[in-house]
């Protein structure tokens, strides 16, 4: 029980991290039917943006950790922002309008691209930060085993509610949510109506680029260290959560990242450690056979 | 007001309009009639920059607009409720209003939806309704009332009586009627009803193949035998 409860704490963490990352798939697949698959890749150069900007304000001298926390936070979303929109600048929006496949390629190129970028600038080596927020509570003590609750897993689980009821707002109550979802189901009348399309879906990369910063940060934080193929597997698994909870659905990825999160630490919890990336994985191939709208997605069809 | 010149426009290799010339004053409803088919929905979304004209000129209030992005062109005081309606079906009406309202300033918000409820009563009990499911003739009324919200000085509406009963298409019509008597709002029209449009319309053009064929006003092109044999006699 006390380890149940251990393991779950840990699956919300992780499936926080996730569902952040999947929000920039999802909200980029429902508008322009397209898997970013740079986007993994993104949030990892979130995390060496947060680290660079640890070394700085370390510099710096600012060490008193909320202010320099929000500084990080700040910075981060807007770099990786930057990056989310420069990519789909260069990337995607010459090929708008041509064959589905053509930005596909492009965004396994753009991946490849920045792993190699970071890889140049950074170095291959691992990143390592130490600690910045540490300890923790003791939940219950049961028969010799103690429950944790980290500070940093209370950190990373809030941080992630605060984001997605601010997101959930943007989206559903402000004229850029509306110009959003509009772009996403009729295009063509969002044009009509005066929408520039082209900044609208600018905003849903830069939007996407700025929660994979804040993934990148608190993934740096949680495990201590990051590399340039960080990006690779959390992006994946990412996009398995977007398409478990219903890609082109923003509530989905949210529910999706997190049972995303559970699955991949109870199996590691309870069968094998070397298995679970199988496990999630499993789970993407499950989906799409029995479920491809996945568990809060709409079907194609619409009636006219 | 809107000036329409030599415009040829291609959907990839089809050439759908082959040099069309029409003039719209300030003021006017005016009618464009033809077959499915004869490129009169092609011709809106030309006007739109959507597709864009390939050749000629679209002048909107002295200025060429031919080649100004949609967005651009749809903020200028051109409103356009299109083919099919397509209202954002998981938006709500209320939502599908303030999306039409994008080109508007936004203190008139309040005022133009009680002017678009004062219209079409029913939407106003349907607001928080999505759009997808309203009836066929709900949407067509909340595609004019969105339009409607952008205070266009020139209303694009195609086919607005496709599809309804043909009680509704009679309201539909004195609505058109009341909105240019009431706004000054400058109405061109597509229609496959020649006879509601013409009735309604001062002027009218008639459109074949992608060509204008005549043109003349309402009562004239009414009259005209071959309009008559054409679109109006075992029609509707």
């Amino acid at each position: 029980m006390a380890y149940f409860l251990q393991q779950m704490i840990n699956g919300l963490t992780v499936g926080s991290m996730f569902g952040l990352i999947a929000i920039g798939y999802t909200m980029v697949y429902g508008i322009i039917g397209m898997v970013n698959f740079a986007h993994g890749d993104i949030f990892m150069v979130g995390g060496f943006i947060a680290i660079i900007a640890f070394m700085v304000l370390g510099l710096l001298g600012i060490t008193w950790v909320p202010l320099a926390l929000l500084c990080i936070l700040i910075l981060g979303m807007a770099f990786t922002a930057l990056h989310g929109w420069v990519v789909e600048r260069v990337a995607y929006r010459p090929l708008r309008g041509s064959n589905r496949l053509a930005p596909l390629i492009s965004a396994i190129g753009m991946s490849i691209f920045l792993q190699n970028y970071v890889q140049l600038l950074q170095g291959a080596r691992n990143k390592a930060l130490p600690p910045i927020i540490s300890g923790g509570i003791e939940v219950m003590d049961m028969g010799g085993f103690a429950v944790k609750l980290g500070y940093m897993q209370i950190v990373i689980v809030g941080l992630t509610i605060v984001l997605m009821i601010g997101f959930t707002l943007l989206i559903s109550r402000t004229s850029l949510g509306r110009q959003q979802r509009a772009c996403e189901q009729d295009m063509k009348m969002a044009w009509l109506l005066g929408v520039d399309v082209d900044r609208t879906i600018a905003l849903t990369f830069v939007m996407g680029a700025g929660l994979a910063a804040v993934a990148g940060l608190v993934w740096l934080m949680y495990y201590g260290v990051i590399d340039f193929f960080v990006g690779y597997l959390a992006g994946i698994k990412a996009f398995t959560a977007a398409v478990l909870g219903g890609i082109g659905s923003l509530p989905g990825a949210m529910l999706g990242g997190i049972l995303i999160g559970l699955i991949d630490t109870l199996w590691a919890g309870y069968f094998s450690n070397e298995y679970h990336d199988v496990a999630t994985f499993a789970v993407l191939v499950l989906v799409l056979i029995f479920r491809p709208t996945g568990l809060l997605g709409k079907p194609e069809i619409e009636k006219v | 007001m809107l000036q329409v010149q030599g415009v040829h426009t291609f959907y990839g290799r089809i050439e759908a309009l082959r040099g069309v010339d029409i003039d719209v004053k300030e003021g006017e409803i005016v009618a464009l009639i033809g077959a499915n088919g004869a490129g009169k929905s092609t011709l809106l979304m030309t006007i739109c920059g959507s597709p864009r004209a390939a050749e000629g000129r679209v002048v909107f209030d002295g200025q060429d607009i031919t080649r100004r992005p949609t967005h651009e062109i749809m903020r200028s005081g051109i409103a356009h409720a299109p083919e099919g309606r397509r209202i954002f079906p998981r938006m709500t009406v209320l939502e599908n209003l303030q999306m039409g309202a994008l080109a508007a300033k936004p203190e008139h918000f309040n005022e133009d939806m009680e002017r678009v409820f004062g219209l079409f009563p029913i939407l106003k009990s349907r607001q928080g309704q999505r759009g997808g499911t309203l009836s066929g003739g709900e949407q067509q009324m909340l595609a004019i009332a969105r339009a409607l919200m952008s205070r266009p000085r020139l209303l694009l509406l195609d086919e607005p009586s496709l599809g309804l009963a043909p009680m509704i298409v009679k309201h539909i019509f004195q609505i058109i009627r009341d909105i240019n008597r009431a706004t000054r709002a400058t109405i061109f029209l597509v229609e496959q009803n020649a006879f509601h449009a013409l009735k309604l319309a001062h002027r009218g053009y008639v459109m074949v193949n992608g060509k204008i064929t005549m043109a003349g006003t309402g009562q004239e092109l009414l009259a005209n035998r071959e309009v008559r044999a054409a679109y109006l006699e075992g029609g509707h």
